[in-house]
Protein backbone atom coordinates (compact mmCIF):
# COMPACT_ATOMS: atom_id res chain seq x y z
CA UNK A 1 0.00 0.00 0.00
CA UNK A 2 2.44 2.50 -0.61
CA UNK A 3 0.67 5.22 -2.12
CA UNK A 4 2.77 8.17 -4.14
CA UNK A 5 1.75 10.59 -1.75
CA UNK A 6 4.25 8.87 0.71
CA UNK A 7 6.32 7.79 -1.81
CA UNK A 8 6.77 11.47 -2.96
CA UNK A 9 7.61 12.00 0.97
CA UNK A 10 10.37 9.05 0.83
CA UNK A 11 14.20 9.64 0.11
CA UNK A 12 17.05 7.07 1.37
CA UNK A 13 18.36 7.16 4.67
CA UNK A 14 21.32 4.61 3.85
CA UNK A 15 24.34 6.27 5.87
CA UNK A 16 26.40 8.75 3.62
CA UNK A 17 23.53 8.79 1.17
CA UNK A 18 23.07 12.63 0.59
CA UNK A 19 23.11 12.74 -3.41
CA UNK A 20 20.29 11.38 -5.51
CA UNK A 21 18.75 9.85 -2.42
CA UNK A 22 15.06 10.86 -3.68
CA UNK A 23 13.14 9.73 -5.59
CA UNK A 24 13.39 6.08 -5.12
CA UNK A 25 12.89 4.25 -8.46
CA UNK A 26 10.47 1.86 -8.85
CA UNK A 27 10.57 -1.56 -10.73
CA UNK A 28 9.26 -5.01 -10.82
CA UNK A 29 5.90 -3.35 -9.83
CA UNK A 30 2.46 -4.58 -9.31
CA UNK A 31 0.19 -1.80 -9.33
CA UNK A 32 -3.73 -1.64 -7.53
CA UNK A 33 -6.20 1.16 -7.86
CA UNK A 34 -8.45 1.53 -4.79
CA UNK A 35 -11.09 4.43 -5.04
CA UNK A 36 -10.91 6.51 -1.85
CA UNK A 37 -13.18 9.47 -1.12
CA UNK A 38 -11.74 12.67 -2.48
CA UNK A 39 -10.95 15.72 -0.46
CA UNK A 40 -9.31 18.24 -2.16
CA UNK A 41 -8.89 21.12 0.11
CA UNK A 42 -6.16 18.08 2.15
CA UNK A 43 -5.10 18.10 -1.54
CA UNK A 44 -4.46 21.51 -2.27
CA UNK A 45 -3.15 22.27 1.06
CA UNK A 46 -0.49 19.30 0.42
CA UNK A 47 0.34 21.24 -2.62
CA UNK A 48 3.35 22.94 -1.28
CA UNK A 49 4.96 20.01 -0.16
CA UNK A 50 4.86 18.08 -3.56
CA UNK A 51 8.00 17.59 -5.33
CA UNK A 52 6.26 18.09 -9.00
CA UNK A 53 9.00 16.98 -11.10
CA UNK A 54 9.62 13.92 -8.79
CA UNK A 55 5.62 12.94 -8.67
CA UNK A 56 5.62 13.28 -12.66
CA UNK A 57 8.57 11.01 -13.32
CA UNK A 58 7.17 8.26 -10.93
CA UNK A 59 3.64 8.48 -12.41
CA UNK A 60 4.77 8.25 -15.84
CA UNK A 61 7.05 5.24 -14.89
CA UNK A 62 3.80 4.18 -13.42
CA UNK A 63 1.74 4.38 -16.66
CA UNK A 64 -0.13 7.66 -15.48
CA UNK A 65 0.08 10.54 -17.92
CA UNK A 66 -2.18 12.56 -16.44
CA UNK A 67 -0.52 15.38 -14.44
CA UNK A 68 1.52 17.92 -16.62
CA UNK A 69 4.78 18.40 -16.83
CA UNK A 70 4.82 21.70 -15.13
CA UNK A 71 2.95 22.44 -12.00
CA UNK A 72 -0.34 24.68 -12.62
CA UNK A 73 -0.16 27.98 -10.53
CA UNK A 74 -3.78 27.64 -9.96
CA UNK A 75 -5.26 23.83 -10.15
CA UNK A 76 -8.74 23.04 -11.69
CA UNK A 77 -10.80 21.34 -9.75
CA UNK A 78 -10.33 18.82 -12.95
CA UNK A 79 -6.41 18.69 -12.15
CA UNK A 80 -7.09 18.50 -8.27
CA UNK A 81 -9.11 14.93 -9.10
CA UNK A 82 -6.13 13.68 -11.69
CA UNK A 83 -3.93 14.63 -9.07
CA UNK A 84 -5.94 12.71 -6.35
CA UNK A 85 -6.10 9.76 -8.36
CA UNK A 86 -2.21 9.52 -8.57
CA UNK A 87 -1.67 10.91 -4.90
CA UNK A 88 -4.30 8.50 -3.22
CA UNK A 89 -5.46 5.61 -4.82
CA UNK A 90 -2.87 4.56 -7.08
CA UNK A 91 -0.82 1.63 -4.45
CA UNK A 92 2.39 -0.16 -5.40
CA UNK A 93 1.36 -4.27 -3.75
CA UNK A 94 4.72 -5.74 -5.06
CA UNK A 95 8.13 -4.40 -6.60
CA UNK A 96 11.26 -2.73 -5.39
CA UNK A 97 12.04 0.85 -4.41
CA UNK A 98 15.98 1.45 -5.42
CA UNK A 99 17.83 4.47 -4.57
CA UNK A 100 20.13 6.68 -7.45
CA UNK A 101 22.53 7.29 -5.12
CA UNK A 102 23.77 4.31 -3.03
CA UNK A 103 21.98 1.61 -4.73
CA UNK A 104 19.95 0.52 -1.73
CA UNK A 105 17.04 -1.22 -2.74
CA UNK A 106 13.88 -1.26 -0.61
CA UNK A 107 11.67 -4.58 -1.80
CA UNK A 108 7.93 -4.12 -1.14
CA UNK A 109 5.89 -6.95 -0.44
CA UNK A 110 2.43 -7.49 0.20
CA UNK A 111 2.12 -3.46 0.47
CA UNK A 112 4.54 -3.15 2.87
CA UNK A 113 7.66 -1.45 1.75
CA UNK A 114 11.34 -3.21 3.90
CA UNK A 115 13.12 -0.22 5.40
CA UNK A 116 15.45 -1.94 7.44
CA UNK A 117 18.95 -1.20 7.14
CA UNK A 118 21.88 -3.77 7.73
CA UNK A 119 23.96 -2.32 10.55
CA UNK A 120 26.49 -0.96 8.60
CA UNK A 121 24.01 1.39 6.78
CA UNK A 122 22.57 3.09 9.81
CA UNK A 123 23.18 6.76 9.63
CA UNK A 124 24.68 8.21 13.21
CA UNK B 1 2.42 -3.69 35.35
CA UNK B 2 4.08 -6.13 32.87
CA UNK B 3 7.08 -4.93 30.74
CA UNK B 4 7.23 -6.95 27.70
CA UNK B 5 9.96 -4.81 26.26
CA UNK B 6 12.66 -6.84 28.91
CA UNK B 7 11.32 -10.20 27.58
CA UNK B 8 12.65 -10.29 23.82
CA UNK B 9 13.01 -7.56 20.91
CA UNK B 10 9.43 -6.36 19.67
CA UNK B 11 9.57 -7.98 16.09
CA UNK B 12 9.96 -11.32 17.94
CA UNK B 13 7.85 -10.60 20.61
CA UNK B 14 4.99 -9.44 18.50
CA UNK B 15 4.92 -13.03 16.89
CA UNK B 16 2.08 -14.04 15.01
CA UNK B 17 -0.08 -15.07 17.95
CA UNK B 18 1.20 -12.02 20.44
CA UNK B 19 0.21 -10.47 17.15
CA UNK B 20 -3.48 -11.08 17.01
CA UNK B 21 -4.18 -11.50 20.86
CA UNK B 22 -2.76 -8.10 21.33
CA UNK B 23 -5.04 -6.70 18.33
CA UNK B 24 -8.41 -8.77 19.53
CA UNK B 25 -7.89 -7.97 23.17
CA UNK B 26 -11.09 -5.23 24.18
CA UNK B 27 -9.01 -3.48 26.98
CA UNK B 28 -6.47 -3.01 24.95
CA UNK B 29 -8.30 -1.61 22.43
CA UNK B 30 -9.83 0.89 24.67
CA UNK B 31 -7.08 1.75 26.20
CA UNK B 32 -5.06 2.43 23.03
CA UNK B 33 -8.14 4.23 21.61
CA UNK B 34 -8.47 6.38 25.13
CA UNK B 35 -4.66 6.92 24.45
CA UNK B 36 -4.81 7.70 20.99
CA UNK B 37 -7.84 10.35 21.59
CA UNK B 38 -5.98 12.16 24.22
CA UNK B 39 -2.46 12.11 22.30
CA UNK B 40 -4.51 13.88 19.67
CA UNK B 41 -6.14 16.23 21.88
CA UNK B 42 -2.43 16.84 22.77
CA UNK B 43 -1.18 17.31 19.38
CA UNK B 44 -3.31 20.07 18.81
CA UNK B 45 -4.27 20.15 15.27
CA UNK B 46 -6.29 22.72 13.47
CA UNK B 47 -9.67 21.83 13.72
CA UNK B 48 -11.84 20.39 10.69
CA UNK B 49 -8.49 20.03 9.06
CA UNK B 50 -7.28 16.32 7.55
CA UNK B 51 -2.99 16.31 8.30
CA UNK B 52 -0.73 14.50 7.05
CA UNK B 53 0.57 12.52 10.50
CA UNK B 54 2.43 9.41 11.38
CA UNK B 55 2.35 6.76 13.31
CA UNK B 56 5.45 6.07 14.80
CA UNK B 57 4.98 1.99 15.93
CA UNK B 58 1.26 1.82 14.69
CA UNK B 59 1.30 -2.06 15.19
CA UNK B 60 -1.59 -3.59 14.34
CA UNK B 61 -3.48 -0.08 13.40
CA UNK B 62 -5.66 0.22 16.53
CA UNK B 63 -4.08 3.97 16.91
CA UNK B 64 -4.33 4.37 12.85
CA UNK B 65 -8.34 3.70 13.14
CA UNK B 66 -8.66 6.72 15.40
CA UNK B 67 -6.72 8.92 13.11
CA UNK B 68 -8.90 7.53 9.69
CA UNK B 69 -12.29 8.03 12.06
CA UNK B 70 -10.86 11.69 12.75
CA UNK B 71 -10.35 12.11 8.72
CA UNK B 72 -6.47 12.54 8.84
CA UNK B 73 -4.13 10.95 6.00
CA UNK B 74 -1.77 9.01 8.13
CA UNK B 75 1.84 6.43 7.58
CA UNK B 76 2.78 4.04 9.82
CA UNK B 77 5.91 2.53 11.11
CA UNK B 78 6.31 -0.51 13.09
CA UNK B 79 9.14 -3.01 13.34
CA UNK B 80 7.17 -5.91 13.96
CA UNK B 81 5.77 -7.89 10.52
CA UNK B 82 2.94 -10.01 12.18
CA UNK B 83 1.73 -6.80 13.69
CA UNK B 84 1.87 -4.72 10.15
CA UNK B 85 -0.05 -8.12 8.74
CA UNK B 86 -2.51 -7.97 11.46
CA UNK B 87 -2.75 -3.98 9.91
CA UNK B 88 -3.40 -4.94 6.52
CA UNK B 89 -6.11 -8.11 7.65
CA UNK B 90 -7.99 -5.05 9.21
CA UNK B 91 -7.50 -2.73 6.16
CA UNK B 92 -6.81 -0.07 7.97
CA UNK B 93 -6.30 3.31 5.78
CA UNK B 94 -2.68 4.48 6.19
CA UNK B 95 0.41 3.56 4.34
CA UNK B 96 2.53 1.08 6.07
CA UNK B 97 6.09 0.82 6.43
CA UNK B 98 8.33 -1.83 8.07
CA UNK B 99 10.99 0.17 9.91
CA UNK B 100 13.39 0.13 12.96
CA UNK B 101 13.00 4.01 14.31
CA UNK B 102 16.31 3.32 16.02
CA UNK B 103 17.62 3.61 12.13
CA UNK B 104 16.30 7.16 11.91
CA UNK B 105 13.41 7.92 8.72
CA UNK B 106 14.03 8.90 5.67
CA UNK B 107 11.03 11.24 4.84
CA UNK B 108 11.98 14.64 3.27
CA UNK B 109 11.89 17.64 5.32
CA UNK B 110 8.63 19.19 6.50
CA UNK B 111 6.77 16.47 5.69
CA UNK B 112 4.44 15.70 8.59
CA UNK B 113 2.18 17.94 10.22
CA UNK B 114 2.67 15.91 13.68
CA UNK B 115 3.43 12.59 14.76
CA UNK B 116 1.69 10.08 17.45
CA UNK B 117 3.35 7.16 19.26
CA UNK B 118 1.55 5.05 21.34
CA UNK B 119 3.27 2.75 24.21
CA UNK B 120 6.44 2.92 22.10
CA UNK B 121 9.38 4.64 23.32
CA UNK B 122 10.82 2.68 26.04
CA UNK B 123 11.29 -0.16 23.29
CA UNK B 124 14.34 1.93 21.84
CA UNK B 125 15.59 1.87 25.57
CA UNK B 126 16.32 -1.48 25.32
CA UNK B 127 19.93 -2.68 23.17
CA UNK B 128 18.55 -5.60 21.71
CA UNK B 129 21.23 -6.97 19.73
CA UNK B 130 25.62 -5.93 21.02
CA UNK B 131 25.75 -3.27 18.19
CA UNK B 132 22.57 -1.28 19.58
CA UNK B 133 23.32 2.02 21.62
CA UNK B 134 20.38 3.06 23.15
CA UNK B 135 21.41 6.80 23.31
CA UNK B 136 22.59 6.62 19.79
CA UNK B 137 19.44 4.76 18.08
CA UNK B 138 17.35 7.70 20.57
CA UNK B 139 19.50 10.37 19.06
CA UNK B 140 19.14 9.59 15.37
CA UNK B 141 15.52 8.69 15.97
CA UNK B 142 14.87 12.18 17.59
CA UNK B 143 17.18 14.17 14.98
CA UNK B 144 15.56 12.40 11.59
CA UNK B 145 12.20 12.80 13.08
CA UNK B 146 12.66 16.40 13.72
CA UNK B 147 13.78 17.05 10.04
CA UNK B 148 10.79 15.84 9.13
CA UNK B 149 8.46 17.55 10.90
CA UNK B 150 6.56 20.86 9.30
CA UNK B 151 7.49 23.88 11.27
CA UNK B 152 5.15 24.84 13.60
CA UNK B 153 4.23 21.28 14.88
CA UNK B 154 4.25 19.03 17.32
CA UNK B 155 4.50 14.99 17.97
CA UNK B 156 3.06 13.18 20.96
CA UNK B 157 4.25 9.79 22.88
CA UNK B 158 2.70 8.04 25.19
CA UNK B 159 4.99 5.94 26.96
CA UNK B 160 6.01 3.74 29.83
CA UNK B 161 9.11 4.24 31.75
CA UNK B 162 10.26 2.20 34.38
CA UNK B 163 13.07 4.71 36.02
CA UNK B 164 13.00 8.57 36.09
CA UNK B 165 16.36 7.91 34.32
CA UNK B 166 14.93 6.41 31.29
CA UNK B 167 12.41 10.00 31.53
CA UNK B 168 15.28 12.26 31.60
CA UNK B 169 17.45 9.97 29.23
CA UNK B 170 14.70 10.38 26.56
CA UNK B 171 13.60 14.17 27.10
CA UNK B 172 17.71 14.98 26.83
CA UNK B 173 17.92 13.04 23.93
CA UNK B 174 14.66 14.79 22.57
CA UNK B 175 15.84 18.35 23.43
CA UNK B 176 19.38 18.17 21.92
CA UNK B 177 17.41 17.20 19.06
CA UNK B 178 16.41 20.26 18.64
CA UNK B 179 12.55 19.66 20.15
CA UNK B 180 10.71 21.60 22.98
CA UNK B 181 8.01 20.86 25.35
CA UNK B 182 8.09 18.56 27.90
CA UNK B 183 6.60 15.81 29.89
CA UNK B 184 2.77 15.65 30.78
CA UNK B 185 1.33 13.30 33.31
CA UNK B 186 -2.49 11.95 33.47
CA UNK B 187 -3.45 11.20 36.29
CA UNK B 188 -0.80 11.38 38.42
CA UNK B 189 -1.63 10.17 41.85
CA UNK B 190 -3.59 7.18 40.32
CA UNK B 191 -1.74 3.87 39.95
CA UNK B 192 -3.41 2.32 37.15
CA UNK B 193 -4.83 5.45 35.59
CA UNK B 194 -1.52 7.02 35.16
CA UNK B 195 -0.31 7.87 31.81
CA UNK B 196 3.11 9.64 30.73
CA UNK B 197 3.27 11.91 28.03
CA UNK B 198 5.89 13.43 25.92
CA UNK B 199 4.87 16.55 24.13
CA UNK B 200 7.87 17.98 22.10
CA UNK B 201 7.17 20.98 19.70
CA UNK B 202 9.28 21.87 16.82
CA UNK B 203 9.78 25.69 15.99
CA UNK B 204 7.86 28.50 17.11
CA UNK B 205 4.13 27.19 18.41
CA UNK B 206 0.76 29.82 18.31
CA UNK B 207 1.00 31.77 21.36
CA UNK B 208 -1.94 30.68 22.89
CA UNK B 209 -0.50 27.26 22.95
CA UNK B 210 3.19 27.59 23.77
CA UNK B 211 3.15 26.11 27.18
CA UNK B 212 3.13 22.56 27.74
CA UNK B 213 -0.50 21.48 28.17
CA UNK B 214 -1.54 20.55 31.26
CA UNK B 215 -2.10 16.99 32.72
CA UNK B 216 -5.38 15.32 33.20
CA UNK B 217 -6.68 15.00 37.27
CA UNK B 218 -9.19 12.99 39.12
CA UNK B 219 -11.71 15.48 40.63
CA UNK B 220 -11.34 16.17 44.06
CA UNK B 221 -7.30 15.91 43.57
CA UNK B 222 -4.35 18.07 44.30
CA UNK B 223 -3.62 20.24 40.95
CA UNK B 224 -0.55 19.05 39.13
CA UNK B 225 1.88 21.96 40.00
CA UNK B 226 1.20 22.10 44.09
CA UNK B 227 2.00 18.67 43.87
CA UNK B 228 4.86 18.68 42.19
CA UNK B 229 6.39 21.23 44.21
CA UNK B 230 4.93 19.48 47.72
CA UNK B 231 7.34 16.51 46.07
CA UNK B 232 10.22 18.37 44.86
CA UNK B 233 10.39 19.81 48.84
CA UNK B 234 10.38 16.11 50.18
CA UNK B 235 12.51 15.16 47.62
CA UNK B 236 14.83 18.26 48.72
CA UNK B 237 14.43 17.23 52.77
CA UNK B 238 15.41 14.16 52.27
CA UNK B 239 18.52 14.94 50.71
CA UNK B 240 18.95 16.83 53.93
CA UNK B 241 18.40 14.17 56.07
CA UNK B 242 20.76 12.23 54.49
CA UNK B 243 23.39 14.82 54.17
CA UNK B 244 22.49 15.39 58.27
CA UNK B 245 22.65 11.76 58.89
CA UNK B 246 26.39 11.27 56.94
CA UNK B 247 27.75 13.95 58.95
CA UNK B 248 26.46 12.72 62.38
CA UNK B 249 28.06 9.05 61.46
CA UNK B 250 31.24 11.25 60.54
CA UNK B 251 30.92 12.77 63.83
CA UNK B 252 30.97 10.11 66.58
CA UNK B 253 30.92 6.02 66.14
CA UNK B 254 27.87 4.95 67.19
CA UNK B 255 27.16 8.57 68.95
CA UNK B 256 24.76 9.40 67.35
CA UNK B 257 21.89 8.53 69.64
CA UNK B 258 24.07 8.46 72.95
CA UNK B 259 26.30 12.00 71.62
CA UNK B 260 23.94 14.38 73.20
CA UNK B 261 22.66 16.18 70.25
CA UNK B 262 19.46 14.44 69.06
CA UNK B 263 17.01 13.19 71.85
CA UNK B 264 15.93 9.57 70.97
CA UNK B 265 12.35 10.56 70.59
CA UNK B 266 13.25 12.96 67.94
CA UNK B 267 15.39 11.03 66.57
CA UNK B 268 12.97 7.54 66.39
CA UNK B 269 10.55 10.29 64.72
CA UNK B 270 12.94 11.61 62.17
CA UNK B 271 13.95 7.90 60.91
CA UNK B 272 9.73 7.25 61.00
CA UNK B 273 9.05 10.10 58.82
CA UNK B 274 12.05 9.29 56.44
CA UNK B 275 10.21 5.68 56.07
CA UNK B 276 7.02 7.31 55.27
CA UNK B 277 7.90 9.63 53.02
CA UNK B 278 9.66 6.86 51.45
CA UNK B 279 6.38 5.24 51.28
CA UNK B 280 7.62 2.09 53.10
CA UNK B 281 4.75 0.30 54.93
CA UNK B 282 3.50 -0.49 57.82
CA UNK B 283 5.50 2.33 60.23
CA UNK B 284 3.70 2.62 63.01
CA UNK B 285 1.84 5.76 64.10
CA UNK B 286 3.06 8.71 66.42
CA UNK B 287 1.57 8.70 69.67
CA UNK B 288 2.47 9.76 73.07
CA UNK B 289 4.18 6.31 73.47
CA UNK B 290 6.69 6.73 71.00
CA UNK B 291 10.33 6.16 72.03
CA UNK B 292 9.52 5.15 75.70
CA UNK B 293 10.79 2.37 77.22
CA UNK B 294 8.91 -0.27 78.34
CA UNK B 295 7.78 -0.76 81.92
CA UNK B 296 9.95 -3.79 83.78
CA UNK B 297 7.44 -6.22 83.94
CA UNK B 298 7.34 -9.11 86.30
Amino acid sequence: MVRLITHNMLACHVRNCNKDNFPLIFSEVELVIRETPENLDFIRRFLPKLDWTALVDTARSLGDTTLPDEQPVEMTDDQLRALHHVLMEMHVEEGNMTCRGCGHVYPISNGIPNMLLAEHEVGR
Amino acid sequence: MSRPEEISPPEIFYGDTEASKYTSNSRIQTIQAQMTERALELLALPPDESAFLLDIGCGSGLSGEILDEEGHVWVGVDIAPSMLEVALEREVEGDLFLHDIGQGFGFRPGTFDGAISISVLQWLLNADSTSHSPSARLTRFFTTLHASLRNPSRAVFQFYPSSDDQVTMITAAAQRAGFGGGIVVDYPNSKKARKMYLCLMVGQQQPDQSRIPQGLQHEGQVDNKRDKARKRDEIQNERRRRRDDKAGQKRGKGGKVKGGQVNPKEWILKKKDLYRTRGKEGVPRDSKYTARKRRVQF
